[in-house]
């Protein structure tokens, strides 16, 4: 069946990676902006990997028919030093009009400093000034219940069309909220640190197929390029029909990502 | 929370999920005995093992919703930003509860 991958960091996985995926049925990723795994020495690296997300990627991405979109930004990892960060968000709008970028992400909170909230609520508003979407991230592990109620809170404040909203990462905890208050919902397949497969699964089947998908976030740490494949096993395996994956990793992604006007993948 | 639309019956969840969890079990009390042999640590327990520990009756008390409630037990709770963030790492557990 074929499917979306809507977050995965192939910046950070082989070419490889690429080929078993397309074998696996995946037509498009879409690739937000992160932290590389250590900070950034100057701003302008992040020229160089904006170049690389917009680019390089989607050619890697096109020789196994993968179409490949990003989403650029300064992390929260790399925020809390505002004046680089600001700095890191000059140079964005120029990548902008690049033909696969989507919009803004994943912006959000890592330890819900003030620092992190204040170039949070900047990259909100760089976002609704060129009207685009909104990838979030919110925290790991201790720190994400305050921080989705942060980011909410910044999102709210910001009169944003919560529609136009993807809030990544939620877990039992969290994902009512996101819900509730009418984002979009994605959930990371992890194996120690977000949600298994057979957890992503349970919290469809309590909280309903609407406004929700599921990512691999594949990156430079322990994640599988294949979980959302993985987690379609599981699915079946509970005896839900092709309908739920359809709905889940191709439907609703091509109905949130669908309102940028340039994600137009070849299905 | 609607109500679930797992396919499944209370008995097929048993036969195809319980080897994988009996196993899963046995890792957390390998886990606990390691700790164990290991020796007790100077001062008090690390915070993330308070923490576990407190979380295990959690699964056994009946009111249901426990892997919400273990979440919402191992999360920081605070409404305010902090003023900077001294790390970027996650522990795994609030370390300003009294676990």
């Amino acid at each position: 069946m074929p499917y979306i991958d809507p977050h995965i960091h192939m910046v950070s996985r082989t070419t490889d990676d690429y080929a078993r995926m397309a074998e696996a049925g995946c037509i498009a990723v879409t690739e937000p902006a992160f932290w590389a795994g250590f900070d950034r020495s100057n701003p302008a690296g992040f020229f160089d990997y904006f170049r690389q997300l917009t680019d390089t990627e989607p050619k890697r991405a096109a020789r196994y028919g993968i179409a490949h979109y990003c989403w650029l930004c300064i992390n929260p990892k790399e925020a809390e030093d505002v004046g680089f960060a600001r700095e890191v968000m000059g140079l964005i709008p120029e990548f902008l009009d690049r033909p696969n970028v989507l919009g803004i992400g994943e912006i959000g909170l890592n330890k819900n400093s003030r620092n992190e909230l204040v170039i949070l609520e900047e990259q909100i508003e760089l976002a609704r000034r060129h009207d685009r979407l909104i990838l979030v991230h919110t925290p790991h592990l201790e720190d994400k219940l305050k921080g989705t109620r942060l980011i909410i809170d910044a999102l709210r404040n910001a009169a944003v069309d919560p529609g136009r909203v993807l809030i990544d990462h939620v877990e039992e905890h969290t994902v009512a909220q996101v819900l509730d208050a009418g984002f979009w919902a994605g959930m990371t397949l992890y194996p120690d640190s977000k949600c298994t497969p057979q957890r992503a699964v349970d919290i469809i089947e309590c909280y309903g197929r609407e406004r929700i998908w599921i990512n691999s976030a594949g990156d430079w740490g322990p994640s599988d390029p294949l979980a959302v494949p993985k987690c379609h096993v599981e699915m079946r395996r509970r005896g839900h029909g092709e309908d739920l994956t359809r709905r889940i990793s191709l439907e609703n992604p091509l109905a949130f990502l669908g309102q940028c006007p340039s994600f137009q993948p070849r299905i | 929370m609607a109500e679930s639309t797992c396919p499944l019956s209370g008995q097929d969840v048993v036969e195809r999920y319980f080897m994988e969890h009996r196993a899963k079990l046995l890792d957390i009390a390998a886990f606990l005995d390691r700790i164990d042999r290991a020796g007790p640590p100077p001062g008090h327990e690390d915070v993330r093992v308070r923490a576990l520990r407190r979380a295990i009756p959690l699964l056994v008390d009946g009111a249901g919703d426990r892997t919400r409630r273990v979440l919402e037990l191992f999360s920081d709770h605070s409404r305010d930003p902090i003023p900077t963030a001294s790390t970027q790492a996650a522990l795994g557990v609030d370390s300003g509860t009294a676990y």
